[in-house]
């Protein structure tokens, strides 16, 4: 597989921060990266990520498996990520969920018709005090109100 | 850069006293306020005196489980022929935590002072930063701060020309509350699923790569060079004796002015919530907190008119655990907060030892098929039995971090449970 250029300088300086021979170590931080680029954690790119990090790809595979931000299909251009734990339950985390998914028309991990948005419901994301929170990609959003949230929404499909 | 909420003239700032200065995050501003003296200081003290200085202090670690740092430095094995390596753990995952966010956003080079502080302290000469991976803009604040030091002598050869070597990376996860336990993010570090190791050996003596390798919360070695800079006395004053120091508390849930702040050990609950944190809305009265991350048992109203420090904690059954102080009032449904709760240790649970695995699912079921309408008598006592089955019987403390707020509540919030009690729903 190619990668652009910026991503494969950080695969570089990837494979040449940890101790010598450690390279197994790199696996889960250029899944995450090249997920980014490629869109979802495919076949294809755990072969790659195996193949540069010298380990077997099921070492790879395994690792998928595990980590919640890991996903083998694509998600939105947009992934709308609601946070809905103690903090932001107790001020309307779980209404600002409710309201995400009929603005979207998806339920939890789910995509929409056009592949612009996905929406998740989310484990603490270290926003508490600043609740209820929003993570769109890696973008926070605190105090959120769902007038706010549609705002936001809306101003990603003018974007676009 | 705007601070995420106001602070308050009640706190005492050591570890955030940067916080809301112009360009905080650069190494510009942290040399012109203090930044490096602790370091040089350090260069010139034996190793066994760091550490010392440390154990005076009287820090003991944020992230948790709250271990005396000078003691966990001083396990280390520095005469060790294997590299050793220092960890730091800003995976903050713990629910109702979010202020080692912070300290990386606007006093980066703290943070790689008080890693440089513990390298001198152990004899390491490499470190990595686990930050959890919806962190993405703090590991590219990281990197940048990372990048700065690197420019202008700080990290790498021959630092701040005291002749010290020491290089540091960013390593991002991937989305697991579970590898914010030690053992686990070591095996994360490593490339693998997060699951806990057994312990002994403990990281000090075989961590990261099998080697010696010193692991703290990003606030723990934030501390540092406060307490190498002013000494370790100064630190342990601002708290009370065994329980020194200042630590960030986060406080969220039903308050007016829900932040981040820095409060000394044994500051009155009370006074956080009414005064600091401006009170509860709308005049509501006070029904439980959580004292230090969802993990703690829960505390009822009466109960909260305590100092905050880790003894007192420990002698209501609870813990300052993490410093996340979650704060609720009287319209707060006990029953839903600890569904919630145990939704999020279910999905956490690595799924390694059985009875955190089955365990946090069936109390999931169980407390779901109450709120659906279908609760039965025998279900309040069956959800204390399942948690208590669970304590003490894990790798690691996942386990009982899901069992403990659970017992709490059954056991101190049993009226609320009343209402999901259905008479005819019974068991066929």
């Amino acid at each position: 597989m190619t990668f652009s250029p910026a991503l494969e300088e950080r695969f570089a300086a990837l494979l040449q921060k940890y101790p010598e021979g450690k390279t197994r170590s790199a696996v889960i931080p250029m899944l995450i990266y090249a997920q980014d680029e490629v869109g979802a954690i495919t076949p294809e790119l755990i072969e790659e990520v195996a193949k540069r990090c010298g380990v077997a790809p099921l070492q790879v595979d395994e690792v998928v498996g595990y980590y919640s931000m890991l996903h083998r299909k694509p998600l939105g251009k947009y992934h709308v990520q609601v946070c809905t734990n103690i903090s932001c339950m107790l001020v309307g985390g779980e209404e600002l969920y409710e309201h995400a998914k009929k603005k979207l028309g998806i339920g939890h991990k789910e995509v929409t018709a056009d592949g612009q948005f996905s929406l998740e419901e989310v484990e603490c994301m270290g926003a508490c005090s600043w609740a209820p929170a929003v993570e769109i990609n890696y973008d926070f959003h605190h105090f959120v109100t769902p007038e706010q949230l549609d705002k936001l929404i809306d101003g990603l499909k003018k974007a676009h | 850069m705007a601070l995420y909420n106001e602070p308050s003239p009640l706190e005492t700032r050591i570890v955030s006293k940067r916080f809301g200065l112009p360009n905080s995050a650069s190494l510009d501003t942290y040399l012109a306020t203090d930044g490096f003296v602790a370091f040089r200081k350090a260069r010139e003290m034996a190793p066994e005196q760091i550490i010392e200085e440390v154990k005076a202090s009287s820090l003991r670690g944020r992230g948790g489980a709250g271990f005396p740092t000078g003691l966990k430095w001083s396990f280390v094995p520095r005469t060790s022929p294997k590299p050793k390596y220092i960890i730091v753990n800003a995976d903050e995952s713990e629910p109702g935590t979010c202020k080692d966010r912070l300290l990386m956003e606007y006093d980066p080079h703290q943070l790689i002072e008080g890693i440089l502080i513990a390298s001198l302290a152990v004899d390491a000469h490499k470190g990595y930063i686990y930050i959890r991976g919806e962190y993405r803009y703090l590991i590219d604040m990281m990197d940048k701060a990372i990048a700065e030091a690197y420019a202008k002598g700080y990290l790498g050869k021959n630092i701040a020309g005291t002749g010290w070597d020491f290089d540091l990376y960013t390593h991002s996860g991937a989305g697991a509350y579970e590898c914010g336990e030690e053992t686990a993010l070591l095996d994360s570090l490593e490339g693998k699923r997060g699951v806990p190791r057994m312990k002994p050996p403990f990281p000090a003596v075989a961590g990261a790569w099998a080697s010696p390798t010193l692991l703290n919360n990003v606030e723990t070695y934030s501390a540092v060079p406060y307490i190498i800079r002013e000494g370790g006395k100064a630190f342990a004053d601002l708290g009370t004796p065994k329980n020194g120091g200042t630590r960030l508390v986060c406080i969220s849930g039903h308050v007016n002015k829900p932040g981040v702040y820095e409060l000394p050990l044994g500051f009155p609950m009370m006074k956080a919530i009414n005064e600091v944190a401006g009170g509860i809305p709308h005049g509501r009265k006070l029904k439980a907190v959580v004292p230090g991350g969802s993990s703690c048992p829960f505390l009822r109203a009466e109960e909260c008119d305590i100092p905050m420090d880790y003894d007192t904690l420990a002698k209501l059954g609870s813990m300052l655990g993490s410093g996340g102080m979650v704060v609720m009032d009287e319209t707060t449904d006990m029953v839903k907060v600890a569904l919630r709760v145990m939704r999020f240790y279910a999905h956490e649970s690595c799924g390694w030892c059985i009875p955190c695995r089955e365990g946090t699912t069936w109390l999931r079921k169980i407390l779901q098929r109450m709120v659906d309408g279908g609760g039965r008598r025998e279900d309040v006592a069956m959800l204390g039995e399942l948690s208590k089955n669970m304590l003490g019987r894990t790798f690691c403390a996942l386990g009982d971090a899901a069992a403990m707020p659970t017992i709490s509540i059954v056991e101190k919030f049993a009226e609320d449970f009343e209402k999901y009690i259905v008479p005819e729903a019974v068991l066929v």
